[in-house]
């Protein structure tokens, strides 16, 4: 195991800049998000953009922070990342083609700035997770929702799997099943939909009514994915935590 | 294997050296975003340091929260004694920068006279604005009607840009933070010091 990744450093020491990552054509419009535009019901609207066919893996992550040393674990200020960035790479277990995590939003947006792109917002990644292998919007079919939450049920003591997964409708893998995702605009997604409406001070501190109001509550799949990036911090990392990138068009 | 492992590691990442090494590891003046203010001046939000800051984040057009979250921090430094602007400085960034342009914020400053010699209305670029938020801690969301919901936060940073202090209350004046101001304000903006 610790000899693959050595092999792998080793590789990266001769081979210079690595090959530059896959990004597939997604051609948004409009897309009914678990988290209406205005709050209400109002679809997201989507101009079309780039997305990496696969998430950001260890060895890519690893040619990046060799050529951006600020971003070593031993020298990243905790102001950009928690006391655990990385950390999996001390240990043996670390595979190369296995997605990066353990990596802050910071970290990550270094990173997609790197290959001349930036993180996905909420509804970008959204609308890209829709899709099936025949679909753009599978969301409405049981057997997606069930794919989607079996993997939540998955054991987070397991080892992650490594990318190249079967490509979607548009080419891209793995959006769901194998790791939680960063988004550009995870500090947006549970800020109240109107912050016009003030009756208290209890609701300022929110700037409105506590949460947004989210649709299509039978989408649990996506709600707790929604749940869980609203709960985290800028600095945080976490061992089920990636990312990948996206473009503008 | 691990010695070796590091070793390599070690061959892989030396180089450039960190480029604000002399701030705390914990400073938000390790982000590098350039703020532009009222008058049209622009310099890396590093510059700031020094003195202690109470920040927050604010658009221009919005008419409910964002007066209160400017009147709250005036009202702080009125709690905190009125410390002179090189104890004490008020900053507060757009969440807006497509409207919020130089002369937008000039103007805000006018309607609310506010003193600039201890304050800064200042924006960024979109992105830069992200990141900002996301070193404050602060939320926010543009709304398809060009609105912004977004959290009231008040921060104190002190000297060397270290979050000293935090409050959600806004249109009061929050006793344990004003506490706060006073006391880094005492120690000449230090939160490490006797």
């Amino acid at each position: 195991m610790c000899r693959r990744l050595l092999l792998v450093l080793l590789g990266l020491l001769l081979a210079g800049p690595t090959l530059a990552a896959d990004y597939a054509p997604l051609s948004g419009g409009r897309f009914a998000s678990v988290l209406p535009a205005d709050g209400k019901a109002a679809p997201a609207s989507l101009k079309p953009f780039h997305l990496r066919t696969e998430p950001v893996t260890n060895a890519e992550f690893l040619a990046f922070v060799r050529r951006h040393p600020e971003w070593r674990r031993d020298r990243v200020p905790p102001v950009f990342a928690d006391g655990r960035y990385l950390s999996q790479w001390a240990g043996p277990d670390a595979l190369p083609r296995q997605p990066v995590t353990r990596v802050s939003w910071f970290a990550a947006q270094a990173y997609c700035e790197s290959e001349h792109a930036r993180l996905p917002t909420w509804y970008e990644w959204e609308y890209a997770a829709a899709a099936d292998a025949t679909r753009a919007d599978a969301r409405s079919d049981p057997t997606w929702r069930e794919r989607v939450l079996a993997w939540y049920a998955r054991p987070s003591n397991e080892a992650l799997p490594t990318i190249g997964g079967a490509p979607d409708l548009h080419g891209v893998r793995d959006l769901n099943g194998l790791v939680w995702e960063w988004v550009d605009d995870f500090n947006a997604l549970m800020v109240s939909s109107d912050s016009r409406e003030q009756d208290g001070a209890d609701k300022l501190g929110f700037c409105g009514a506590g949460a947004l109001g989210m649709e299509q509550k039978e989408n649990y799949a996506t709600l707790m994915r929604v749940a869980m990036l609203s709960s985290l911090e800028a600095t945080d990392t976490t061992t089920n935590l990636g990312f990948r990138c996206a473009r503008s068009d | 294997m691990k010695r070796l492992l590091l070793f390599l590691s070690v061959l892989l990442l030396a180089g450039a050296a960190h480029a604000d090494a002399s701030l705390p590891g914990d400073s938000v003046y390790r982000l590098a975003v350039p703020l532009t203010d009222q008058d049209g001046h622009t310099a890396p939000f590093a510059t700031r340091q020094g003195t202690p800051q109470l920040v927050s984040m604010f658009y221009g057009s919005c008419t409910m929260v964002c007066p209160m979250i400017i009147q709250t921090m005036q009202a702080t430094r009125r709690a905190a004694g009125e410390p002179p602007a090189e104890r004490l400085a008020l900053l507060a960034v757009s969440f807006d920068p497509a409207r919020d342009d130089v002369e937008a914020l000039r103007r805000y400053a006018a309607t609310h006279k506010l003193d600039t010699r201890w304050w800064t209305l200042a924006r960024t670029a979109p992105q830069d604005t992200r990141t900002l938020a996301a070193v404050l801690g602060v939320q926010y969301r543009q709304l398809p009607d060009g609105d912004f919901n977004h959290s009231s936060a008040l921060l104190l940073l002190d000297a060397q840009g270290r979050i000293v202090a935090r409050t959600r209350i806004i249109g009061r004046t929050d006793p344990d933070f004003v506490t706060a101001v006073r006391k880094l304000v005492a120690n000449g903006g230090s939160s490490t010091g006797p």
